[in-house]
């Protein structure tokens, strides 16, 4: 059984429709990385499968439990949906390690005790294992992305959507984030990233999804879509991309 | 003229102080709940929530406290409910600082990035919880230096409560004076009291401030 299963999503924000009619699945342990220029839907589409956006029409699966229908608890249905930021959004008044517990204490009502001792496995699984007592604005742009990861990974959560988690970071940060995804995806995390970089999606991703003006163009394992598009703007879409970020992303 | 001063005002006027500051204190608390709440309404409700706080905040800031102050204890008493002149004064008094204390948390709760709300949602967080433990904790950091100004000017404010019979420290002050008709030296000493008690407070809240301060998270000094 799929993991997430998202069917006919529809979305418009006034006279834009932003997803029109978009479905896919993704299996548990995958890696499916979204790409495609930019305002096509694709950082909408993330924010409605946890819906904090509301979708228009359509409905999402996880686990086989229907997510958009309006009994659901979608408090739950969160808790169990990792979330990574382009811009981190780590709380800023708290410390890292009271980011990274403050879900547990709150949400899944774990003591403190045993919350803190998971919060600091997770920061150590990112390097911050010594930032534990860091506020944000202490941590460089690449620490607090990963201190963001430990926060959905100390969830347990079913699946970690990914909203271009490297896009705010100077260059020379992006490799760690990176190098902590990659990790993640070896370890059998299932995980929908939307990213430009393609040197981690033509490496990591199981699949590639390129989405254009709302609905996905095309969809396939990363050899076939970098080598060889079926569709003359997947392809266009690869040139100009890779002639502004690189082959490496 | 001589400049007459006698020590026997100061314990007089020391009893008047007590009341002025239990006064201020009750205002100023009565106003920040009320006025959170207020914040929260105009921000978050719709519909007749969303009217009905805002018709209050424009109320409260749209006419004169002394206004106000004299509907409640003389104005109500028509109605047949009548207060005595300390319940009076912190009722109108505290109904009148939550609407500008209202105005500051609104403003406090607004400059707190929407990306916290977004990231405490996404852990699952329902909006009383992510209100109570991610946006409060740092609107009320932001607010902290104005709102240090709503309780100075309160202290202030509270000495109009001698026109409602309440021995306060300008009441009591008042009274002396008229007895001895030294008024300028009288009301010195009240005025340097009401200082003292404004450089206090002053101090106690930046040393608050700095307590409370996280790296990041800049109070706006004003």
């Amino acid at each position: 059984m799929s993991l997430l299963v998202v069917e006919d999503l529809h979305k418009r924000y006034g006279k834009e429709e932003v997803l029109r009619g978009v479905s896919f699945t993704l299996e548990p342990g995958e890696t499916k990385v979204i790409i495609g220029p930019s305002g096509t839907g694709k950082s909408t589409l993330l924010r409605c499968i946890n819906r904090l956006t509301e979708p228009d029409r359509g409905r999402i699966w996880l686990n086989g439990e229907e997510i958009t229908s309006p009994r659901v608890n979608i408090y739950r249905i969160r808790a169990q949906i990792g979330f990574v930021f382009q811009d981190f959004n780590l709380f800023t008044h708290l410390t890292a390690l009271d980011n990274v517990r403050l879900g547990l204490i709150r949400v899944k009502r774990m003591p403190k005790r045993e919350a803190t001792e998971r919060a600091l496995r997770e920061l150590a699984r990112v390097g911050l294992a010594d930032k534990a007592n860091a506020y944000p604005a202490q941590l460089s742009g690449g620490q607090q992305q990963r201190v963001s990861i430990a926060r959905a990974l100390a969830m347990d959560p079913k699946l970690i959507l990914f909203d271009e988690p490297t896009s705010a970071l100077d260059p020379e940060l992006i490799g760690e984030v990176l190098e902590v995804m990659i990790e993640l995806a070896k370890g059998g995390m299932t995980m929908l990233v939307v990213t430009h970089e393609m040197g981690f999606a033509r490496s990591v991703a199981d699949e590639i999804i390129f989405m254009e003006k709302g609905v996905i163009v095309e969809q396939g394992p990363p050899e076939a879509i970098f080598t060889r598009p079926k569709v003359p703007r997947t392809a266009e879409f690869l040139r100009k991309i890779t002639e502004f970020y690189g082959e490496q992303g | 003229m001589e400049l007459v001063f006698k020590w026997e005002w100061l314990p007089q006027l020391g009893r008047g102080l007590v009341l002025t500051v239990e006064l201020t204190a009750a205002c100023i608390s009565m106003g920040a709940v009320l006025g959170l709440l207020l914040a929260i309404a105009r921000l978050y409700a719709r519909g007749p929530i969303y009217w009905l706080a805002s018709a209050y905040v424009h109320f409260f800031r749209g006419t004169p406290l002394l206004v106000q102050l004299f509907m409640v204890h003389f104005g109500l008493a028509g109605w047949g409910i009548s207060f005595t002149p300390l319940v009076s004064g912190i009722i109108a008094m505290g109904l009148n600082t939550a609407a500008y204390q209202a105005e500051y948390f609104r403003g406090a709760i607004q400059a707190v990035k929407r990306g916290q709300t977004m990231a405490a949602l996404s852990l699952g967080m329902t909006w009383w919880q992510t209100i109570r433990y991610v946006i409060l904790p740092q609107a009320l950091r932001l607010v902290l230096p104005a709102w240090s100004n709503e309780l100075v000017y309160m202290l202030k404010y509270t000495s109009i409560v001698y026109l409602i019979g309440l021995p306060d420290l300008m009441g009591v002050g008042r009274t002396i004076a008229s007895t001895n008709f030294r008024f300028f030296e009288v009301y010195a000493v009240v005025a340097l009291i009401y200082l003292a008690l404004v450089l206090i407070i002053t101090f106690g809240l930046r040393l608050v401030e700095a307590r409370i301060k996280v790296p990041g998270l800049g109070a706006v000094r004003q």
